[in-house]
């Protein structure tokens, strides 16, 4: 069961440039385990688009099937949203995007959603750069059929049930960025300093933003021998720190030069990378898939923003779609009439 | 030898060898008919092959306008060595036999009971014509040149067509009417001409065809066409024959009919998909969001959007699907006809699922079901399939002209703006407030504080809360049939046709014929064979599921009732016993699922036969009636 949460406004809490406080965008209350990572990136998701100041009803909220895809209904009430198919979000959501294109589209996914059963899908959604933030809570395993093995899972880490991976594990990342994807990061369900701006960067993008995030599942797979564990993520994380910078607050914060790198996004806001011991450039995909390669041979995981190109093409351009949304044109705009009928059964006599 | 009489009745057959260019000849021919204002039915009959395997065109004439396979043939042109044998042997005896004597006919081969000319085709091309493509294409042309002659057919109006198809390509017009002056000529020279079976313009074509404007048209081109006329946005699809040309064609008229004035930009958006599941998955998330959207699919695409179809079903949104059937899976018998995914379209997916299909018998009904198929799905909130099938999709069929009412409106059906959200009290997305089973919707995006949900299967309560309350989940696929029940008045009412009359009728029972799609045409033409041979028989044409009343009711007022399709298993007899209250011995099957499309002489002889054979078990099973 999901409760609706008592509306309840504190006078004093912050809003945002719509006059909307953090509270306006919660959901219903979660019903996942507590302690799931996945809870985690949920309320990022809302704080995300609360600082953002995107209006909740201009969202559309998609995921597949698991306990990942469960959490658009915890974030964003005032959003339409929508819990598919298991593996098949990226084709509703490349639908639904193509059917209204003023829309933010949030997709949530969960490893066994998108590495095994959707891979198919999520490849595809990958090259087509659909304009949207696709976000897979990966947990290394499928929370809601209890726990077996998924795809992303280690070689070698070891299940709740104590058996050893046999197999390699898929890296969504990498393959995100062999497939063209115009926006790439990874990150961690328990850094919110980073996860939540990269959310932002992510919408503010116009083209297919990929976030990989690592979300402990407690009840499956956050014992001794897990590679995906609370403990083990923490202590082999390399973070890259970041800030966004929305368009509109005119680099308030400044950055000294050489305290790190801004890269600007297609609407104007900035991304900014703190200044880190590698000097990491994220407009180079292949020096994104070396980092990912060497941090992965050296057990280490890499996060951050891997790589950007805020100029990608979107499936909308590459259509040559109209700039009015196809689910606004009516009668007039859509059907040819009896006069354009009888001239074309004209050249069929 | 027997001569066969048909003056404008009458079938002809090629056969040819795919890859060769016989396909725009042969269309030629048959187009010339249409143009002569003679009812006639051309058929592709293809294999799942690009080049270098038998293919056959076979084309009926017919007075009376019965478009359907009548079964027999009465001249055959064969190009094609690799299937001679089997092609003279199909012959009606009295027929005749026209091959490309290049090479001599073995002896054995011959047949006392038929006609043969020989024509060196390919002789006379390699005199005439240098170019080695050129001389292939233009074999095909003299034949038609022949039969120009052999049939009767309007030279002039070859001559015509020829011009319309190349434009202001002179050269091409020049040698391609020069290759049917060969044939004329030769035909005129060699044989008597015409022919016993030959066309006469104006002769007796009836009424109906005579009166009325017709066009020559493949049913998939005219649902793409509906698909425009109904307002669609979003297609998506994955290649599969015999589907793909209704996207082909819809992309054609869009890229002509949609696109924005002021921008030059598209008013609509064509995506080839991975597979169908994807193409089905883009469907549901455009109809969703709001934009009309469809996909087009065969046999084993139906199968893999079955997930889809169950989630659209429960999730209550929009879906039109045009599915062109083919015999079974992709190494079945891609490239045959059959109407065999009744029972997998009308119960697609899991759960408790049923769906409403519709079923066209002519292009003209291609067009207005697919226009229709929008205007439910979005009144009905669930999918819509529309059955076609290879025969009607891909080949030409003479149709009613195409028709289009600029007063119509694009009916949306329950959805909920802005405004009519502020108005509305207590709005609960599954919410039955017209006791129609049809509750009121909304669209993302549409009001800042009011009328958002979260969609999903059927764990939900009538607000759209997550529930697995028993009672919600009853009260929710409870409120599912009573949808259903509302469709029945909203889709396609079956056509009753007035019995033929009957003189001196050979039975005491009340007979009737069920049927559908491209089993109509044929079936109305073996009706009227044996109302001939004194076996009255009144008929319903099916046009949709669920099944109006009416139907119920025809079958009630007969003693015994065939229901005629083209599949193994009686799917749509067998749809009927499940959801019509009758006793299922009534319902006798007459069936066809050899890939070729049913002819009204088997139809016809399959019945006699039951009639002869099983109507003492029937006056059993009903001896009130006896
Ligand atoms: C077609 C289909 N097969 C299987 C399932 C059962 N199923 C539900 S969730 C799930 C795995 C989910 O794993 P993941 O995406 O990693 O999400 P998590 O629960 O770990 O967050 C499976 C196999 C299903 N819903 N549909
Ligand atoms: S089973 Fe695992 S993934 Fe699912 S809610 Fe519990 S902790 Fe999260
Ligand atoms: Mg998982």
């Amino acid at each position: 069961m999901s409760y609706i949460k008592p509306k309840f406004r504190h006078p004093r809490l912050p809003i945002n440039t719509l006059g909307y406080t953090v509270a306006d965008y919660d959901g219903a209350i979660s019903t996942l385990c507590a302690g799931c990572g996945h809870d985690s990136i949920s309320a990022a998701i809302r704080n995300a688009c609360f600082l953002s100041s995107i209006p909740p009803h201009r969202i559309a909220k998609l995921s597949g099937i698991g306990c990942s895809s469960k959490m658009p209904t915890y974030f964003m009430g005032r959003s339409h949203g929508f819990n598919s198919v298991h593996g098949r979000m990226p084709s509703v959501a490349t639908g639904a995007s193509l059917a209204n294109r003023e829309l933010t589209y949030i997709g949530v996914s969960g490893d066994g959603d998108t590495a095994s059963i959707g891979i198919g899908q999520f490849v595809h959604l990958v090259r087509r750069n659909v304009n949207m933030t696709y976000i897979v809570a990966n947990n290394g395993c499928y929370g809601l059929t209890k726990g077996q093995v998924s795809a992303t899972a280690d070689l070698g880490t070891v299940s709740k049930y104590g058996t050893a991976n046999q197999f390699e594990g898929i890296d969504i990342a990498s393959l995100a960025l062999l497939q063209g994807a115009s926006l790439v990061a990874r990150s961690f369900s328990g850094d919110k300093e980073q996860l939540e701006p990269l959310i932002r960067g992510a919408m503010a993008h116009k083209g297919f933003a990929f976030i990989d995030v690592v979300s402990p599942c407690v009840t499956f797979n956050n014992h001794a021998g897990s590679t995906r564990s609370y403990t083990e993520t923490r202590e082999h994380l390399d973070a890259m720190p970041l800030d966004f910078v929305p368009m509109r607050e005119e680099i308030r914060t400044h950055y000294a030069a050489g305290t790190g790198q801004n890269v600007t996004l297609h609407d104007g806001s900035v991304i900014h990378l703190h200044k880190t011991g590698t000097d990491y450039r994220t407009n180079d995909r292949v020096a994104a898939l070396n980092a990912l390669q060497a941090a992965q041979e050296e057990d280490r995981i890499l996060t951050g923003l891997l790589f950007l190109d805020p100029n990608s093409q979107d499936l909308n351009r590459n259509l040559n779609l109209a700039t009015r949304p196809l689910n606004e044109l009516g009668k007039n705009e859509l059907c040819p009439g009896s006069r354009v009928l009888n001239s074309i059964n004209e050249g069929l006599r | 030898m027997r001569e066969i009489n048909g003056v404008n009745n009458f079938v002809v057959k090629f056969a040819n060898v795919n890859g060769t260019g016989s396909a725009s000849a042969n269309h030629l021919f048959a187009k010339a008919i249409f143009r002569m204002g003679i009812p006639v039915s051309p058929r592709n009959i293809f294999p799942s092959n690009i080049q270098g395997l038998p293919t056959w065109y076979e084309v009926r004439v017919s007075s009376k306008g019965y478009l359907g396979r009548r079964g027999g043939v009465d001249l055959m042109v064969c190009v094609n060595p690799q299937s001679m044998e089997q092609d003279i042997a199909s012959i009606d005896p009295g027929g005749y036999f026209l091959y490309d004597s290049t090479k001599p006919l073995a002896q054995h081969l011959r047949r006392d009971d038929i006609h043969f000319f020989s024509i060196p085709l390919t002789e006379m091309c390699m005199r005439e014509f240098d170019n080695p493509r050129l001389r292939q294409l233009l074999r095909n042309v003299v034949y038609v040149g022949a039969l120009a002659a052999l049939l009767n057919l309007k030279f002039s109006i070859l001559k015509d067509l020829l011009n319309d198809q190349f434009k202001r390509k002179q050269e091409l017009i020049s040698s391609n009417v020069h290759a049917l002056e060969m044939g004329y000529q030769f035909a005129t020279e060699n044989f008597d001409c015409p022919l016993p079976i030959r066309l006469e313009q104006g002769g007796d074509v009836a009424p109906h065809i005579r009166e009325s404007e017709h066009i020559l048209m493949n049913g998939n081109t005219a649902a793409a066409l509906g698909a425009i006329y109904g307002g669609a946005t979003v297609a998506a699809w994955y290649p599969i024959t015999p589907s793909t040309s209704v996207i082909d064609a819809f992309s054609t008229y869009a890229e002509r009919l949609r696109i924005d004035a002021g921008s030059g930009k598209r008013n609509y958006a064509i995506v080839q998909a991975e597979d169908e599941l994807s193409a089905m998955g883009m469907v549901v998330g455009a109809s969703w969001n709001g934009a009309r959207a469809f996909t087009a699919t065969s046999g084993p695409g139906l199968s893999l959007m079955s997930e889809f179809l169950g989630l659209a079903y429960f999730a209550e949104v929009p879906v039109v699907l045009i599915n062109v059937q083919r015999s079974g899976p992709s190494t079945g018998m891609p490239t045959r006809s059959q109407q065999s995914d009744i029972l997998a379209a009308a119960y697609a997916s899991h759960g408790d699922t049923k769906q409403v299909l519709v079923f066209p018998a002519t292009p003209r009904e291609c067009f207005d079901m697919t226009v229709e198929s929008f205007h439910l799905a979005e009144q009905l909130q669930t999918p819509v399939i529309m059955m076609s099938d290879l025969d009607l999709g891909m080949n030409d069929w003479m149709s009613p002209a195409l028709e289009w009412d600029d007063d119509s409106t694009m009916d949306r059906g329950k959805v909920l703006d802005a405004e009519a959200l502020d108005k509305a009290e207590d709005w609960g997305r599954y919410r039955d407030v017209d006791g129609d089973g049809i509750c009121y919707r909304t669209l993302p995006g549409t009001h800042p504080d009011k009328g958002a949900f979260f969609t999903r299967g059927s764990s939900k309560d009538p607000f759209a809360v997550y529930s697995e309350s028993g009672e919600d989940y009853v009260q929710n696929v409870d409120r599912l049939l009573r949808k259903f029940e509302t469709a029945k008045n909203l889709v396609p009412a079956p056509k009753t046709h007035r019995p033929i009359e009957v003189k001196k009728p050979k039975t005491k029972l009340k007979l009737g014929a069920l049927f559908f799609g491209t089993s109509a045409s044929p079936a109305y033409e073996a009706v009227e064979m044996l109302a001939d041979e004194g076996y009255p028989i009144d008929t319903m044409r099916i046009r949709a599921f669920p099944f109006h009343h009416e139907l119920d009711q025809f079958i009630h007022d007969r003693d015994l009732v065939f229901v005629i399709e083209q599949n193994r298993d009686g799917q749509m007899r067998r749809l009927i016993i499940n959801e019509c209250e009758i006793p299922p011995g009534k319902l006798m099957p007459v069936l066809n699922y050899s890939g070729t499309p049913i002819t009204a002489r088997n139809i016809a002889r399959k019945i006699r036969e039951t009639l002869k054979t099983k109507s003492a078990d029937v006056v059993a099973l009903h001896p009130e009636k006896a």
